[in-house]
């Protein structure tokens, strides 16, 4: 059982050193890069290449630890009870599964992905400590204790807008997606247009490593916006000639509407495309 | 077994624990990474290093610890299976030389080889790749190849495996670094607590339902008291004249406050705080506030956060009259100590690096008005401070 990157997906060594090193030791994996450097895909794909299930669980600011585990539907019983329906006797029907029981039932270790944790109050990793460490929790209102049969591989992402417990990282394993080389993302474009001709990839991705590297950018564009605008190269048929970043009269990229998404960026960008014009002359 | 790299590590102020330590330990056991010092980096790095502002210390540990010959021979050479010792030489080798490799035997290779790195050993102590320049010999694949021929690694894509801890990447997220906007807004989020206080209420839903329902039905209405970011932050900043070098740190840090904090209220002053503040720029020297009114306006539970390059004259802070721009009618110091009287939780930060603040005596000066409480605009200073503000 080991994960080696799939066909839409390029894993770098590092990447699969720490997915298999918690697979093979059923720790979380914790997962923080850059947005759009594909963390949440890597649960994705490490399902499909294992053939398990996907477990998605979305974190919000509102999301509580207790979610994840299950929750008592009080008003639903309290309403039933007042009509006289017999379900209401029954505790049992008024709770609702969360996503960690799930996992923890599903016979054939699934791929949990519990998505952006950071979004979540400051305290609610520390909630799904003994949870996540034992695969395992009590179910007050029916007395049952959940215990998982097989592990979930669980892959946790991270945008690192607040700091995670030590208490909760000590029991990950942890990798930081780096922004990918101009090699690299070579092969992610490729693997996602296979028939992209390498005349326009090396020039899409200088054009995009250039306006990465523009200083004082406030969003700087990232894999997902590369593979957006390519996409509309393709689609456009845009000639890689037009690409060429040498010529000063274009230094604006053609539809970079897909890359500079912050309207003061396409700002800074057409001042710079004015000054080095003024350059140029 | 790698028990003195872990310690080293933590020497390093890697805050990487036992438990962790333990986890690498079994994860070797599981071989879960192959023999390669490649994939032992990465294991390693993800095992033990859980915040990607540690790299790059972690990097500079692994590089030292690994760069002798030593741990290699003794650790790590003696596990490498040595099938794919002789496919990494197979593969380097001209014909002439697998055809020289097939007569010598492979036996006789392999002592041959031991021989020299044991030779290297002594060599190659305190070089800064952790094995020689094997150069023509037919174990040119551990020399000092331009692309690094890597041990274990069989399809080595990029650089070498010494390069990616000899690169440090990671660099920039080191916290004595100087940061980007992004960064501090992590840092100054440490200084965002929530609490609940105050005499406002609000319907605690979940708990009214639950408790109607324990009722049999009977509405129990509960109350709790209202959530809120209890922290208000009062920031002076210096401009002008010696800190123009430092605008874009500070610019960094203004906006990355201003979204952190509700109640974020910022002054301008320039050297040192005197009667009057200002909000813009363009017109200092006819919009002023005067120091007396701001501190009549904030409450003293507001945050008072000092940034300044604290180098001025020291008469700034010591005499009337010693400020460059206007005349004062008492000094700087008499403005700070009423301030910092009224706002006891306080703390300067310096965009200048900490070596630097010795040279200047008005830093000094500033330092000893605020009880030390200066920090480096770092990531770590600004940590070190907010955590001070948050007790």
């Amino acid at each position: 059982m080991k994960f080696s990157g799939t066909d839409t997906y390029v894993a770098t060594e590092d990447l699969m050193v720490a997915v298999n090193a918690a697979i093979r030791l059923e720790r979380p994996l914790l997962v923080k890069g850059e947005p759009g450097t594909g963390k949440t895909m890597l649960a994705e794909e490490v399902s499909k290449s294992l053939k398990r299930d996907l477990l998605r669980w979305h974190i919000k600011s509102t999301t509580k630890a207790q979610q994840g585990l299950y929750e008592y539907d009080a008003v639903a019983r309290l309403r039933d009870g007042q009509l006289g329906e017999k379900r209401a006797t029954e505790i049992s029907n008024y709770i609702s599964r969360g996503m960690l029981w799930e996992a923890f039932e599903s016979g054939d270790a699934p791929v949990l992905l519990i998505d952006e944790i950071d979004k979540a109050d400051i305290e609610f990793p520390n909630d799904l400590l003994l949870e996540l460490d034992r695969m395992e929790f009590y179910v007050y209102e029916t007395k049952q204790h959940i215990k998982a049969q097989v592990r979930p591989i669980v892959v946790i992402t991270s945008n690192n807008e607040k700091d995670l417990p030590d208490a909760f990282l000590r029991r990950c394993f942890f990798h930081y997606i780096q922004f990918p080389d101009q090699e690299t993302m070579g092969q992610i474009v490729e693997v996602h247009f296979p028939n992209i001709k390498k005349r326009l990839l090396s020039r899409a991705l200088q054009v995009f490593y250039d306006v990465r590297e523009t200083p004082g950018l406030k969003k700087r564009p990232s894999t997902s916006e590369l593979i957006d605008w390519i996409k509309l190269l393709l689609v456009e048929d845009v000639d890689p000639e037009v690409l060429r970043t040498k010529d000063t009269a274009k230094v604006i990229p053609p539809l970079y509407g897909a890359l500079l998404k912050n309207e003061q960026d396409v700002h800074l960008f057409e001042r710079l495309a004015f000054l080095s014009r003024r350059q140029g002359t | 077994m790698f028990t003195e790299f872990f310690l080293k590590l933590r020497e390093a102020k890697v805050p990487a624990t036992l438990r962790e330590y333990l986890t690498l330990l079994e994860a070797l056991d599981e071989d879960v990474a192959n023999t390669s010092i490649d994939a032992f980096y990465y294991l390693s790095r993800s095992a033990l290093v859980k915040d990607e502002r540690n790299f790059d210390k972690f990097d500079r540990v692994f590089g030292e610890y690994f760069k002798g010959v030593e741990a290699l021979g003794e650790v790590l050479f003696s596990e490498i299976p040595e099938e794919w010792l002789r496919q990494e030489i197979e593969k380097v080798l001209s014909p002439e030389e697998r055809a020289q490799l097939d007569k010598m035997g492979w036996e006789k290779l392999m002592e041959t080889l031991r021989d020299r790195l044991a030779e290297q050993q002594g060599r190659h102590q305190g070089g800064s790749k952790w094995i020689g320049t094997g150069g023509t010999s037919p174990f040119g694949a551990y020399g000092d190849h331009p692309e690094g021929i890597r041990i274990g690694q069989r399809d080595g894509r990029r650089g070498s495996a010494v390069k990616v801890w000899d690169k440090r990447e990671y660099k920039n997220f080191d916290d004595s670094v100087i940061i980007g906007t992004r960064n501090i807004k992590v840092a100054l989020r440490r200084l965002r607590q929530f609490v609940r206080d105050g005499a406002d209420t609000e319907l605690d839903l979940d708990h009214t339902i639950h408790a109607t329902a324990d009722n049999g039905g009977w509405l129990d209405v509960r109350m709790r008291p209202e959530r809120h970011n209890k922290i208000k932050v009062l920031l002076l900043m210096d401009v002008g004249g010696s800190m123009n070098v430092h605008v874009k740190t500070c610019e960094e840090l203004f906006s990355a406050a201003r979204s952190e904090f509700k109640d974020l209220e910022y002054f301008y002053f320039h050297n040192c705080v005197y009667e009057g503040l200002w909000k813009d720029n363009d017109r200092r020297h006819t919009e002023h506030m005067a120091t007396w009114d701001v501190i009549h306006t904030y409450p003293a539970d507001y945050k008072l956060i000092f940034v300044g390059d604290a180098s001025m004259s020291p008469y700034e802070v010591a005499y009337p009259g010693g400020s460059v721009e206007h005349w004062n009618e008492e000094p700087g110091g008499v403005w700070m100590s009423r301030l910092l009287n009224v706002y006891s939780s306080a703390i300067w930060l310096n965009p200048e690096p900490e070596s630097n603040w010795v040279n200047t005596q008005s830093n000094r000066m500033i330092q000893e008005l605020l009880g030390e409480r200066m920090y480096p605009l770092t990531l770590a200073g600004l940590e070190t401070g907010m955590k001070y503000l948050a007790r």
